[in-house]
């Protein structure tokens, strides 16, 4: 089932596309999308505002239900199980973070497993860890969401969708919000912690840099389809037109980035 | 100060209206709120609704007060006793305020906290006792307090159709042409709204605070 790893073959896509179609109203926001996301990676969506990359990670979750075409995860059909279930073995962080204003940075994070029956010596202690995972000082557990800088409060939003040890991240711009100073500290924690969770995690981003630090793999977005997908380093000598424009237009700042990011 | 005479004079009368008229805006009130919270709650998640509830609540209170007693007054079991008839008009009058700021309150949640809590697997049920009413408690009050202020105003009145309460008094005075025994009964329902007014507004500065 969804809770825990399955000992799925190497070849089952913890999270697979199959011809998707999303369409409202008349509006089609995504065309024909085939798409797999393997164990452990970090899958970049990469592409202008409106280009479908939301759309995709909400359909994981079913925040989007499709209009046709299905979503595997872990080679189910996610229309087929029951969609709490679903979204709580799943984390999921947003740009605007979205923490409980009335709640405490800790009872932020322990929710899900205290709606899941958790015992609270359990809770308690496994706050402590994710709060030690994210680099929080304890001192601002019982602090509200109000009285946190905006890179504490996202490093928060990570713990939280942590909390009960889901297989699979979804994140939204996560980062898109915080200085670039706080942004590169945290893109450089999320490496390392992922090192060491080996999470799959599909991330939503248009900064082609961010793409270039974090991504395994990098699918590029246009319109509502998918364009290509390529590593880091394909993508920077690319010769589609789309992802030559996305390099030109970020520029020489890239050079140097390119080169440290990993292979 | 003759009126203070005359008020310590019939203080045991003064009491009793007062009590009663708490027990009409109380009853009233709890009434408004047992139906007006849930009615905010369902025109949140049911869009279509939230107009013609709002529109209908609004109606309501443009009634006259006096009017709306007069067309109850020949109800079959309400009309039979005269408090229940006022405690149901006197909700009727509340209702708007309290699902205006229910609905208010919940609507006004940050979008991005219910997407997150949806996103993490909330039932319905647990976003709305968890988060939604948590985050919109404050407002609500704030309804319920102009509830109770309109409400101990009204109230006066229902002693026109024989209810009891304070207006006792302001109908007997007009009646005598006696100030002393209108005030008897104004001062003290001006008090009650001032307290009821304090004493909601510290309770919604008190929740707000968390």
């Amino acid at each position: 089932m969804l809770g825990g790893h399955m000992p799925a073959e190497a070849t089952t896509p913890v999270i697979e596309f199959r011809d998707v179609f999303y369409r409202i109203e008349q509006v089609q926001i995504l065309s024909g999308l085939n798409l797999q996301v393997e164990q452990g990676e970090i899958l970049v969506l990469l592409g202008r505002s409106g280009s479908g990359k939301t759309t995709t990670l909400k359909l994981v979750n079913r925040l989007v239900t499709p209009t046709s075409g299905e979503i595997r995860v872990h080679g189910v059909p996610n229309g087929e199980v029951d969609v709490i279930r679903l979204r709580r073995a799943i984390g999921y962080v947003i740009q605007d973070v979205g923490l409980f204003p009335h709640f405490t940075v800790e009872r932020n994070i322990g929710l899900v497993p205290r709606i899941e029956g958790w015992s609270e010596v359990r809770i308690r202690a496994r706050v402590q860890e994710l709060l030690e995972m994210v680099r929080i000082t304890g001192d601002l557990a019982s602090r509200y969401p109000r009285e946190l800088s905006g890179g504490q409060r996202q490093r928060v939003g990570v713990a939280r969708a942590l909390a009960a040890d889901p297989g699979i991240l979804l994140m939204d711009e996560p980062f898109g919000a915080l200085d670039p100073l706080t942004r590169d500290e945290l893109q450089q924690e999320f490496l390392s912690l992922q090192q060491r969770l080996h999470k799959t995690v599909i991330f939503v981003t248009h900064d082609l840099r961010e793409a270039l630090c974090l991504g395994s793999r990098i699918a590029l977005m246009e319109a509502g389809r998918l364009v290509t997908v390529l590593s880091p380093r394909e993508f920077l000598e690319s010769a589609d037109p789309w992802a030559a424009a996305y390099v030109r237009a970020f520029g020489d700042a890239l050079t140097s980035r390119g080169n440290r990011s990993k292979s | 100060m003759n009126f203070a005479r005359f008020i310590l004079q019939n203080h045991g009368q003064v009491l009793e209206l007062t009590l009663e008229h708490l027990w009409l805006v109380g009853i009233s009130t709890l009434l408004a709120v047992l139906v007006g919270v849930p009615l905010g709650i369902v025109i949140c998640h049911r869009p279509g609704f939230s107009k013609p509830v709002l529109v209908s609540a609004n109606i309501i209170q443009t009634i006259p007060s006096l009017a709306l007693f007069g067309f109850l007054l020949p109800v079959p079991w309400l009309g039979a006793r005269s408090d229940r008839l006022a405690i149901l008009a006197l909700a009727l009058y509340a209702l708007l305020p309290i699902v205006r700021n229910t609905y208010t309150g919940i609507r006004g949640v940050d979008p991005a906290v219910l997407e997150a809590g949806r996103g993490m697997g909330l039932t319905d049920s647990q976003l709305l006792f968890q988060v939604e009413l948590p985050l919109a408690v404050s407002v609500i009050l704030s309804g319920v307090r102009v509830a109770i202020v309109i409400s101990v105003g009204l109230a006066t009145i229902a002693a026109a159709i024989g209810a009891g309460g304070l207006g006792e008094f302001i109908f007997r005075g007009l009646a005598m042409v006696d100030n002393r025994v209108i005030l008897a009964g104004a001062i003290p329902a001006a008090i009650l709204a001032l307290a009821a007014d304090l004493g909601v507004g510290w309770l919604e500065k008190r929740l707000r605070a968390q």
